[in-house]
């Protein structure tokens, strides 16, 4: 009797749902969401790929597809996982030297994944539109 | 530790005999990718509302195809490490788990060779 009250009262192994979120958590968990979605959209870039060396009428096709708002959307989005994984990675990269793992460098370095992300992510489209003229 | 031979113990290659090869090819395609993605960037936003024809001929360009080249190399390597550690962690039925893996490799060879041989017809195919 006595055992099986030990047994309930033992303490868990920690699960996400007693923390508190924290600025690295989140982050992990985005840099996984956004490394899945960019293996998926490499089907956008394949298909892009395969419609411009198949010829003039599939490519305007996708092209079309593309540049339609929702398109858009998605690629924008695309851009955004892009670059958020792509400074995740960089800021393992830092940890995998040893360095940066204060936790206010920890806090500080994923605080800028996210924000620089967020930069430049509109950064590449505000450019990328005015070089189309669009603005 | 008092089981393990000499040389196993210098080689360090542990049970699965792969060593640290998961982690090191992870970081190496990480720092490639780092590159070939800005390459990437740059190639897609000079291309931002061009035409077919121009669309067609900087591709076929030899450095841009090899950018590609090496990107689709980089980037089917990177993927299909990453999917298979998700796939390690989330999926714990033996049998579902090896399907997954196994579907992992085909889905990033699939991409792989597609991307390839689309660059390779721009450059080549005339």
């Amino acid at each position: 009797m006595t055992e099986a009250k030990q047994a309930l009262e033992r303490p868990l192994s920690p699960h996400l749902s007693i923390y508190r979120l924290e600025i690295n958590m989140l982050m992990s968990i985005i840099h996984r969401i956004t490394g899945l979605s960019l293996y998926v959209g490499t089907l956008l870039l394949a298909t892009w790929l395969v419609a411009a060396a198949t010829g003039k009428e599939p490519f305007d096709a996708v092209s079309g597809l593309f540049g339609h708002p929702i398109g858009k959307l998605i690629l924008f989005g695309y851009t955004w996982a892009l670059v958020h994984h792509l400074l995740g990675g960089l800021r393992h990269l830092v940890w995998d030297s040893g360095r940066g793992l204060q936790i206010w460098q920890v806090n500080v370095l994923s605080w800028l994944t996210i924000l620089g992300s967020i930069f430049l992510t509109l950064a590449i489209w505000t450019v990328g539109l005015l070089l189309k003229g669009v603005l | 530790m008092a089981y393990r031979t000499p040389l196993a113990h210098v080689l360090g290659l542990g049970s699965a005999k792969e060593g640290t090869e998961h982690f090191w090819k992870q970081r190496l395609t990480a720092v490639a990718n780092f590159f070939l993605v800005c390459f990437l960037i740059w190639l897609l936003m000079g291309l931002i509302g061009a035409d077919y024809p121009t669309v067609k001929r900087t591709l076929a360009r030899p450095q841009n195809a090899i950018g590609m080249l090496l990107l689709v190399l980089s980037g089917v390597v990177h993927m299909r490490l990453g999917m298979q550690t998700v796939i390690e962690d989330y999926v714990h039925t033996q049998g579902l788990r090896v399907a997954a893996l196994m579907l992992n490799s085909f889905f990033v060879y699939c991409i792989g060779i597609t991307c390839a041989f689309a660059v390779l017809k721009l450059s080549l195919g005339g």
